[in-house]
């Protein structure tokens, strides 16, 4: 029988996705003699143009990481669930945009300005700006991708069968999904698969020491304290999200005394996790009123960054609202 | 934009607020018509998601009206609503979302004329602000 055909692609993600395979260990040669990889660009050298040559659906499962910035990720992304059985969403990025997708707080022109003129460390006395096409006289021409408007997650330009969560999927995650999708035995398109149905608290060792009713009187950051492992990271003031994040890494942060930051993102029939976490986290501040509210949140700098920080693009309001011209 | 009508959507709780509306009608008050009321059970059951997916559908402005401090129904579901929506506020404003366009008040069941005054001051500076245009930023291609 033919092995299954495997390909990994990576969009807007900082590589820590693509480590988390190889982070299978020895268990990477158990998931080579399975499958036939069939392209990596990160590890093996296929081009795109063999992806456009296969024929369709012949490829058994499509693991993209990353979420859609540029028009490159947008064209691959869509071959592929042309040529793909199945197409995964692989790590936060590809499944709710990730850390990048804060950037959707910002327009292009925002996001050019800093990187290539605002920089400190930038000196650019030409301004230049990257072109999607550069001519040398006449002899070559260059090209590079255009850079969208906006970062999306990929469920936004094509169908996604299932969901890999974390930032980046633990080893565990990603050989019990792989597990899963070899199995022939499919959970329902659109799951999440890998991790747990269940909030993280859940699993979490110091959930033991929680007690019946958290309130919070002052906001503390982790640089600020040095937290008691034995304790419930909420009791001391850190603000920990897994009350309303997705389970299944094992509560990693947690064990380093570092609270959880919300990567497996939100469960099943949450619509908008930030607006989840800020009602949960809101809600225990023990302030009966507004100014002493403001007061306490004021120790809380970023709250997009801190409730947003995996999934602003697939919130509701998907970034930062353009308002009409008046 | 004269032709501009917008869409406010009302969170009210049963116990005041929505009662204060109900008061408001049947005294014939007059307010705009562009409020569009949900009864919820109380303030403290509007989650900020229900916020969010309101603005994501259409609505120009979102009020959440729960009853007054010390008077809640289930003892202090409005005090969790106080602390949501200030959080929520500062979440709205880096969306950038007016700060017009979302209000919390308290409202007793005998504010009915509370409540018109704040429909009437809502009404006339979102309209000033003009629509909220949300859809365009789901699309690519689209700055």
């Amino acid at each position: 029988m033919e092995k299954p055909k495997i390909a990994f692609y990576w969009c807007a993600s900082c590589g820590g996705c693509e480590e988390s395979i190889v982070d299978l260990a020895e268990k990477i040669l158990d998931v080579v003699n399975l499958v036939d990889i069939v392209f990596w660009p990160v590890a093996l050298d296929f081009k795109i143009k063999d992806v456009e040559t296969m024929p369709d659906k012949s490829v058994t499962v499509s693991f993209i990481n990353g979420g859609i910035r540029l028009e490159e990720h947008e064209y691959v992304v869509k071959l592929l669930r042309k040529k793909s059985q199945l197409l995964v969403a692989y790590g936060a990025c590809s499944s709710w945009g990730g850390v990048p997708g804060l950037a959707n707080l910002f327009s292009r022109e925002e996001i050019l300005r800093c990187v290539y003129q605002e920089t400190p460390t930038v000196d650019n006395l030409n301004n230049t700006r990257p072109k999607t096409k550069l001519n040398i006289e006449d002899i070559v021409t260059l090209e590079l991708p255009e850079f969208l408007p906006r970062l999306l997650p990929i469920d936004l330009i094509v169908d996604v069968d299932y969901y890999v969560p974390g930032c980046p999927p633990t080893p565990e995650v990603t050989w019990k999904a792989i597990e899963i999708l070899l199995s022939g035995n499919l959970p329902p398109k659109g799951s999440v698969i890998g991790a747990s149905d269940r909030s993280l608290c859940y699993e979490c060792h110091l959930n033991e020491t929680k007690p019946e009713k958290v309130l919070i009187k002052e906001i503390k950051r982790p640089h600020e304290v040095i937290a008691d492992p034995e304790k419930c990271l909420l009791t001391q003031g850190l603000v920990c999200l897994g009350p309303v994040t997705r389970g299944g890494c094992g509560a990693l942060c947690v064990k380093a005394a570092m609270p959880c930051t919300g990567c497996f993102g939100q469960l099943d029939e949450v619509i908008d996790y930030g607006g989840k976490a800020i009602s949960y986290f809101a809600s225990i501040l023990d302030y009966y009123n507004e100014e002493e509210v403001e007061k306490a949140l004021s120790r809380l700098p970023d709250p997009m960054g801190t409730f947003y920080r995996y999934s602003l693009p697939a919130s509701r309001l998907r970034g930062k609202i353009k308002i009409m011209e008046r | 934009m004269e032709d501009f009508e917008p869409r406010i959507i009302v969170f009210a709780c049963n116990w005041c607020s929505y009662a204060a509306l109900d008061l408001a009608g049947t005294s014939r008050m007059k307010y705009p018509p562009n409020f569009l009321v949900i009864k919820v059970m109380c303030s403290g059951r509007i989650d900020p998601q229900f916020i969010f997916e309101a603005f994501r559908r259409g609505a120009d402005g979102v009020l959440v009206a729960g009853c007054h401090p010390g008077d809640c129904h289930y003892i202090e579901g409005n005090y969790k609503a106080l602390r949501r929506m200030t959080l929520l506020r500062k979440l709205l404003e880096s969306f950038g979302i007016e700060k017009e366009r979302f209000r919390l008040e308290w409202i007793s069941a005998s504010e009915a004329e509370k409540f018109v005054s704040i429909a009437h001051e809502m009404y006339r500076e979102i309209k000033a602000l003009g629509p909220l245009r949300i859809e365009e930023v789901s699309k690519i291609g689209e700055a």
